[in-house]
């Protein structure tokens, strides 16, 4: 799994902190509960999200995500809580009188009036002035790069061009917040991560704050700036990528986003910075070079990465912990890493991502050859839940 | 693909259309029969064409069944309509059974049923209003436009519920207010459905018999209430004459509302140099 | 943007007092959109009904309107008068109780050849490839856009004595003295069959053609014959819309007045047609009212159905 990671925002001057810790709270999310009679879809959520920032909702089909996003549009009412928008509360607005746009799924492009006629509608709804309307739909055009189709209907343009345009009419109206329902579902695998890479890079011209749903742990990793883990309707975690990646909170966080190895076990051994678990799956003892909260004897789960595991063919010279022996159970060639299932004595299967630069100092091992497993003290996740 | 068994197929299309289309051209052929007794050819002649343009009667009926037509499928497509998009995005609102109670009835209720009650209420309104003063033309439109309601309600409602919630809420989106979205996203792509519901009504206008026969008054009879009241004697030439101007008419007409939609499908699936 | 905002919970949920209570006097516009037609409709068919049926207790008077008020102010004296005669008459009268049962059961016996004719009609077309599909549709509805009592007229010029049946067959040596066909229920049947198919048709079609085939060729892949993809497959998936059509034709034909009227014979009892000359040729609107009320009554279950029917059709439309 490639990550493309979003470079950091610029460095904060001093003038820039009082700001920017209003632009903090741009979006406040508070404690919003929605109901469908009984069924609850969205349990008390509460977030922040930046001004700028591109944000996004991952979670799978069911998740309250979507319906979390259309409260945010306004097409679906608030049980309870609130949502306010640089600080105004937008319980009393109707979807019409909100200063946020959403580029559907579907992309909704009015079938029956052309490109122009599409992004031209948001602005007719305002009452804007004929020449400044064409001005900005021509600039709005010009900024997707669809100056040449603005006469072309919807049904003879490709996905990607429908995307754009579903882009361009909402940004014509320069929201405050700009929501995007799963963008990239409707495209071709093959033009995805192109489309993500040039759509993040007109949002980032614009500098309008987004918030994003997405079902594809990949695409929130690429486009997003923080993510939002949800799950049955709760934020499960909140973070940039990489800490949600390399630091998740919990055994759902952990297998949601990529794939890893889950050791169940009990602490033995706990001091302020390690920790040791032992767990029926691995021979020795696990060491985190971390230390957590919790009594001694408290069960706990280990998440290792695959491509944290190291593979060897002779019995690591220090095997006190973190190792084990196995046989290849099945290898599966992926151009630029390996990927192997080992089972180990304990009968439990670990997955290694190998990369081809580190399999040529091993010799690549095949099927049920016996290899040993190792990963190091700083590799392993302890979670509590 | 599985083929169904062609010679069932064409057997029972056959056999079928011929049912369906033998009354309808032995109507043709014995309009130009010259005999009084209809279906006893003497030989070819048009003079029951030439008695139908003589009969006054026939023609003053005719065109007023065209103007309550034309006034009933106007009526009927703009009441239809807004009843048909309440069915289709107002969701379980109170007192939704009684609604659709009201729009299914008048598709199959018996219409001398609907016919003596609607007569009911003009009476009593009379009674008590003085208004409408007899029946006529007004009583007429409006017993034809409760027919028609429900026929455009339900095919406006199938049509709204095709089209994809997300262009509504894109345009609420974008800031329009829920009545213009109807009329600038809405009522633009059920357009076809308009249409259709426009000469369904039509249709149902001018052919009415026993509906019009409880609403008409004095100077209002409509076409189909002479007609009626000439063929319940027995044979009647001139009848095989109008009956065949009718079949030529709808025959041409559905041709032509075809070809205007395939020419329209046509330029729609166009793609633009 | 500038000044950072001290609690904006509080700040914005107060709205200000002017918008406030104008916004709870006005009526939600939801309310009045769905308002408009439920008005129309309750004015012009509900109120109507109401009507019949209070007519249905007046009794039969000369002048206009030729019926007695129910309610009476006599001397400051409240008179209600309900004529109960008419339904009693309905339900002790004999030929009245025939004429009930033969609207049934001509009705009944309608829709079941139309189903005969029409289901084989309504299938092979949707199984026809889509340009034929649309032309033969046509061709079934061009003859629904005809005017109806025409359609029922030509039907006088074939069954007649010398009319264009019984000329072919004794030209053709079949037989040698007419058949009586005119004037009879064999017509009333052959008139109603050939007015209401394309009623069941319609329908039925609208439901076939939505089949997915390659449920029959899963069935057929399976081993089962023509026949048994048929019964076992086709057939229940298209229940809907049999009884879709089905009621389609039988409710209006109880009631049905002009075939019967112009193809019918004396003894061809219906109810419309009852009614009819309770109405136009008594003028005894009071029992005509009795009649119609009857009618709705005997119709109810079968409404009730069809309005589940269309009510199961909006749901399957919701998914």
């Amino acid at each position: 799994m490639s990550l493309i990671m979003n470079e950091q925002s610029k460095v904060e001057t001093v003038s820039d902190v009082s700001r920017a810790r209003d632009a903090q709270d741009y979006v406040r999310i508070v404690d919003v509960v929605k109901k469908f009679d009984e069924t609850v879809a969205v349990n008390r959520v509460s977030l922040s999200v930046r001004q700028g920032e591109l944000f996004a909702l991952l979670g799978s089909s069911g998740c309250g995500k979507s319906t979390l996003l259309r409260m945010l549009a306004g097409l679906e009412t608030i049980t309870s809580g609130q949502i306010l928008i640089d600080g105004e509360d937008l319980a009393a607005l109707p979807p019409y009188k909100r200063p946020v746009n959403m580029m559907f799924q579907s992309y909704a492009l009015f079938p029956h009036m052309s490109v122009e006629g599409n992004v031209a509608y948001g602005l007719k709804q305002e009452g804007v002035p004929k020449t400044e309307l064409k001005e900005r739909v021509a600039s709005a055009l010009d900024l997707v790069q669809m100056t040449r189709y603005a006469k072309r209907k919807p049904h003879q343009l490709s996905g990607g061009q429908q995307q754009r345009v579903a882009l361009a009419r909402s940004l014509v109206k320069r929201p405050k917040v700009l929501l995007l329902d799963e963008p990239m579902s409707a495209l071709d695998k093959q033009i995805r991560q192109r489309t993500q890479i040039e759509l993040v890079s007109i949002l980032d011209k614009v500098g309008v704050t987004c918030i994003m749903v997405t079902h594809d742990q990949e695409e929130a990793m690429t486009m997003a700036s923080r993510i939002a883990v949800m799950s049955e309707g709760n934020i499960v975690q909140v973070g940039t990528p990489q800490e949600v990646y390399e630091h998740p909170n919990s055994r759902f966080s952990a297998e949601f986003i990529g794939s890893t190895n889950l050791f169940s076990g009990v602490v033995v051994e706990d001091e302020p910075d390690h920790v040791y678990i032992e767990t029926p799956d691995m021979p020795t003892r696990l060491y985190v070079s971390h230390g957590i909260t919790g009594p001694l004897g408290m069960a706990v789960t280990v998440s290792v990465r695959p491509e944290r595991i190291a593979l060897s063919r002779k019995a690591p010279s220090d095997s006190q912990y973190n190792t084990a022996r196995g046989v290849i159970a099945n290898v599966a060639y992926m151009g630029g890493y390996t990927l192997y299932h080992v089972r180990l004595d304990s009968g439990k299967v670990v997955m290694a991502n190998v990369s081809s630069l580190a399999l040529d100092d091993i010799d690549a091992p095949g099927w049920d050859e016996e290899v040993w497993v190792r990963w190091s003290a700083s590799a392993g996740v302890v979670l509590t839940k | 693909m599985i083929r169904p068994n062609r010679t069932l197929q064409g057997l029972s299309l056959g056999l079928g259309f011929a049912f369906l289309y033998i009354p309808i051209l032995s109507l043709i052929v014995y309009s130009f029969n010259d005999s009084q007794l209809v279906t006893v050819w003497t030989h070819f002649s048009t003079r029951w064409y030439a008695a139908l343009l003589q009969d006054d009667e026939l023609i003053a009926a005719a065109w007023l069944s065209l103007r309550v037509a034309l006034l009933t499928a106007f009526a009927s497509v703009i009441i239809g309509t807004w009843a048909g998009f309440v069915l289709a995005r107002l969701g379980r609102f109170k007192g939704f059974t009684l609604y659709t109670a009201m729009i299914n009835a008048p598709l199959v209720i018996p219409e001398v049923i609907q016919g003596i009650s609607l007569l009911l209420l003009f009476v009593e309104l009379e009674k008590f209003f003085g208004w409408p003063a007899g029946r006529g033309v007004f009583t007429i439109w409006i017993g034809h436009v409760m027919l028609c309601i429900s026929y455009v309600a339900i095919i406006v409602q199938s049509r709204v519920r095709e089209l994809n919630p997300s262009l509504e809420e894109a345009a609420l989106d974008l800031g329009a207010t829920p009545l213009k979205v109807f009329f600038t996203v809405t009522l633009p792509l059920i357009s076809q459905a308009l249409m259709a519901g426009w000469l369904l009504s039509f249709t149902l206008s001018i052919d009415d018999l026993v509906l019009s026969a409880f609403l008409s008054g004095p100077g209002s009879t409509t076409l189909p209430l002479v007609v009626f009241s000439r063929v319940r004697l027995g044979l009647n030439p001139e009848m095989n004459a109008l009956a065949t101007l009718f079949i030529a008419i709808v025959t041409i007409g559905v041709i032509a509302v075809n070809q205007v939609m395939l020419a329209s499908q046509r330029r729609r699936l166009a793609v633009a140099t | 943007m500038s000044t950072p905002i001290e609690s904006p919970v509080a700040a914005a949920r107060t709205p200000r007092p002017r918008a406030a209570w104008l916004a709870r006097l006005r009526p939600s516009g939801r309310t009045l959109v769905i308002a408009g037609p439920y008005t129309w409709l309750l004015l012009f068919f509900f109120v109507p009904f109401l009507l019949v049926v209070k007519i249905s207790f007046a009794d039969m008077e000369l002048g206009i309107p030729p019926y007695t008020e129910l309610v009476t102010i006599d001397q400051g004296v409240v008179h209600v008068a309900l004529q109960l005669s008419h339904y009693a008459f309905l339900l002790t009268d004999s030929l009245y109780f025939a004429t009930y049962i033969s609207s049934l059961q001509v009705a009944a016996v309608t829709t079941l050849l139309c189903l005969l004719i029409g289901y084989p009609m309504a299938y092979y077309i949707a199984r026809s490839n889509e340009s034929a599909r649309n032309l033969l549709m046509m061709a079934v509805m061009l003859p629904f856009w005809t005017s109806f009592v025409i359609r029922v007229y030509a039907w006088i010029g074939i069954l007649k004595n010398n009319g264009l049946l019984n000329n072919f067959l004794m030209s053709i040596g079949l037989i040698h003295t007419p058949i009586e066909l005119y004037r009879t229920n064999i017509a009333v049947y052959i008139g109603m069959v050939y007015s209401y198919l394309p009623f069941l048709v319609m329908p039925l079609y609208a439901h076939l053609v939505k089949m997915d085939l390659r449920l029959l060729e899963a069935a057929s892949d399976l081993g089962a014959k023509p026949w048994k993809v048929f019964t076992t497959i086709t057939l229940p998936l298209s229940k809907n819309g049999v009884i879709a059509g089905c009621l389609l034709v039988f409710i209006p034909a109880v009631g049905e007045y002009v075939i019967p009227e112009l193809l019918g014979g004396a003894n061809t009892l219906m109810i419309g047609r009852v009614m009819w000359n309770e109405f136009f040729d008594n003028a005894d609107w009071p029992m005509a009212s009795a009649v119609a009320c009857a009618m709705v009554v005997l119709l109810l279950v079968p409404m009730a159905l069809f309005q589940h029917f269309q009510a199961k059709q909006l749901e399957e439309g919701r998914k």
